[in-house]
């Protein structure tokens, strides 16, 4: 139904946000977007005051990636603008649904380096899937509408609207469609059921088939079709760090995340299989390291929704364009119609349950008490199968992809693309503002945490508590590992110091700061964590020379992994 | 491998930047562009073409059709395309020798004459990228004063 209504910009964009569905808005206001926050005032749309752009951004982002619907920012014009683009180019990486609206100079003022002036379409332009900029109020509806509906369809990403302050100001007769066509936009591919049933013959013909399982499986919510095909072909599934938790990490068939970082048993399968069923992933260079020695005996299949990944990065002998979801659904419904025998004797699954016993009782890990593999199982062992969790960026997230096994798929979230520090806390916040049900833990280190931790007003001041699981070596302990292996050990920059003191930090925002240093500590700390109303930053002193191994140096090819000594 | 795209757009300003930048930013190159309106006034073409790998092309191809404001993208295939691209040169003349020879070598090209001076003269002509170079290097000993090209129009040949 299209209905006309004389109203001023601000509060059509309310309108429009609130026919799209919107509960939330994550942000902070300024001079430019002042209109917008009158109206927002009057709306049904809860804000949640954020304590920079930035971290509204991620707290956007990551909603929108457990909810599946876009999350929404608001910033101002010109430095609010720009301190959301980190964010934009982070949800943009990572493929998340999110509409960012910030403010602009009127339209009168553009171009001519106003206060508060940025050109914000033009700097956002290579990290969002699009951006509008209504230069008249009537325009804004269908912005908004537009906005949406390519933020969450086809492959998801950021959209960015920027709405000049007279444009939010003025009154016009909106009209809100309630559906919109854009002829340069086409999200859905038919699938493809000739090259699915090429996939099939491939997987069949293959004596080695491996699935490397993308992020793309887990926007897509494939995790049921993943498991069956899997299991109905008996492959094993290694993931990229993205795509971990697209499949139950205890499960017989599951290998890990293979990459720099990849479980040693992944890595090792992976270069020694014949044929690859990769799924919803651009084969980055921090998962497949080099491609190049083994790929000429090695069949790929790629299944993609964005046909222009196929073939970006890699060479796939058969390619399947299309949502994962709806392309697996196919292929099962092929397998189930037809009549294939896999050998009882599988020497390919034995010699891979071998591999994967071998290492995961062989791989060395560091002898203290509050080692990164210790506390990651013990915080596996105490929160919940449901919990979600997101990572900051650094040794911590690679031990989290080492350490902690995702058991129910979908739970764990990462700044993998672009690896943004400072993303895991104001994501956590997102994601539990998307799912208040279950507990939400944010792994993270102390120089990550330290970008954002402001959120933690965010947190106690809006009623949205988080733990924050900070493995704190005071140091910038990624960077200062590959000070120790490449250069010489000429450390610079990585020290910080013993400063600040977390638990203070938390304190002084009204959250809960625990300091635990033995595993009985820890265990209790989550505990205190999850029965918590307000945040709890769990600071857990460990040993700042522990490195992370396996270690893929970057350039190198995956047989290459460097193991512990 | 050189390669002719043929791409329609929304008609709208901003368009020709989002285009340029995904080259710039995916590092592909440009080697010539013509922008200009269709008969639907919604709509623009771009004829751009590039020289670099297949593999590449076949990216440019798919990046290009990914955006949201592109309408149609297509490889054109050079064998099957009428492709054309406009000149204009500013030449030295010494004598009325060079203007008769230049007038010469024009008329066998299809080029045409234009603003003839005492002291220049300046020719017009319209032809593939290969015709225009063997043009110029006849031009060369006259002394080429200046020189601006609009890039190439293409269309496939009907039925091809």
């Amino acid at each position: 139904m299209i209905k006309m209504e004389n109203m001023i910009g601000a509060k059509a964009l309310m309108v429009a946000m609130e026919k799209e569905g919107v509960k939330q808005v994550f942000g902070l206001p300024g001079g430019a977007n002042l209109p917008m926050y009158d109206e927002l005032s009057k709306s049904n749309i809860r804000h949640i005051l954020a304590r920079h752009e930035q971290s509204a951004a991620h707290m956007a982002d990551c909603f929108g990636r457990v909810s599946r619907k876009p999350g929404v920012c608001f910033a101002t014009s010109g430095p609010g603008a720009t301190n959301i683009l980190t964010g934009l180019a982070t949800a943009h990486a990572d493929s998340a649904p999110m509409v960012a609206v910030v403010g602009q100079v009127p339209v009168a003022m553009i171009g001519r380096d106003a206060f508060q002036e940025s050109d914000i379409i033009g700097m956002s332009n290579p990290c969002v899937k699009y951006a509008f900029q209504p230069r008249a109020p009537a325009e804004i509806p269908e912005a908004v509408k537009k906005s949406f509906y390519i933020a969450e369809t086809g492959r998801p990403g950021p959209v960015l609207i920027d709405v000049p302050k007279d444009v939010q100001q003025n009154e016009a007769e909106m009209t809100f469609p309630d559906v919109v066509k854009m002829r340069g936009y086409h999200p859905w591919t038919d699938p493809d059921i000739a090259n699915v049933e090429r996939a099939i013959q491939m997987l069949l013909g293959s004596e080695k088939p491996i699935i490397l399982a993308g992020g793309g499986v887990i926007i897509a919510s494939a995790f049921a079709e993943l498991q069956a095909v899997a299991e109905m072909l008996m492959i094993p599934v290694v993931t990229t760090f993205k795509g971990k938790g697209s499949f139950p990490e205890n499960h017989a068939l599951s290998l890990g995340p293979i990459g720099m970082h990849g479980h040693a048993e992944a890595n090792k399968l992976m270069i020694e299989a014949d044929c690859v069923f990769a799924l919803g992933t651009r084969f980055s260079d921090r998962s497949v390291g080099t491609f190049e020695e083994f790929e000429k005996r090695l069949k790929i299949i790629h299944m993609d929704v964005d046909p222009a990944e196929i073939g970006k990065n890699q060479t796939a002998q058969v390619a399947v364009v299309g949502d994962v979801k709806a392309s697996l659904r196919i292929m099962i419904k092929m397998l189930q119609q037809k009549a294939f025998k896999k050998s009882d004797d599988n020497k390919w699954i034995k010699h891979v349950e071998e591999t994967k016993d071998y290492w995961r009782k062989n791989l060395k890990i560091h002898p203290g008490e509050m080692s990164a593999a210790k506390i990651l199982r013990k915080l596996r062992e105490t929160i919940p199968h449901e919990a979600i969790c997101t990572t900051e960026v650094g040794q911590h997230q690679m031990w989290a992809s080492l350490f902690f096994d995702v058991i129910q798929p979908g739970t764990f979230f990462s700044s993998t693309g672009l690896g943004t520090m400072g993303w895991g806390f104001p994501a956590a916040i997102g994601a539990k503002v998307a799912r208040p049900d279950v507990p939400v833990v944010d792994i993270a280190g102390d120089g990550s945490f330290n970008m954002t931790e402001n959120s933690l007003a965010t947190s106690v001041t809006e009623g949205i508590p988080v733990i924050v699981f900070l493995i704190n070596n005071y140091s910038y302990g990624m960077v200062a590992q590959w000070q120790r292996t490449f250069y010489d050990r000429r450390m610079i920059g990585v020290d910080q110091k013993g400063c600040p003191d977390y638990v203070k930090i938390a304190e002084s925002y009204g959250a809960q700061g625990i300091r635990a240093q033995s595993l009985d500590e820890l265990e209790k700390a989550i505990k205190a964590g999850l029965k918590s109303d307000v945040a709890t930053v769990i600071d857990i002193p460990i040993d700042p020379e522990e490195d992370v191994f396996p270690f893929v140096a970057p350039g190198t090819p995956l047989k290459d992994m460097i193991l512990p000594s | 491998m050189w390669a002719i795209l043929s791409i329609l757009v929304e008609n709208r300003p901003g368009i020709l930047w989002k285009v340029t930048n995904l080259f710039r930013a995916k590092n592909f190159n440009i080697d010539s562009i013509s922008v200009g309106t269709t008969p639907d006034p919604d709509i623009s073409r771009m004829t751009i073409t590039t020289n670099t790998d297949e593999k590449q092309i076949q990216q440019i191809v798919k990046q290009l059709a990914k955006m949201i404001d592109t309408i149609e993208v297509k490889q054109l295939d050079e064998h099957k395309t009428v492709y054309r691209e406009l000149i204009l040169f500013r030449i030295k003349i010494k004598s009325a020798q060079d203007t008769m020879e230049i007038n010469r070598i024009a008329s066998a090209y299809g080029g045409k004459i234009h603003d003839a001076k005492k002291e220049s003269i300046m020719v017009e002509l319209t032809a593939t990228p290969d015709h225009i170079k063997s043009f110029e290097e006849l031009l060369k000993p006259f002394g080429i004063i200046e020189t601006s090209r609009t890039g190439i129009a293409a269309l496939q040949r009907a039925g091809t």
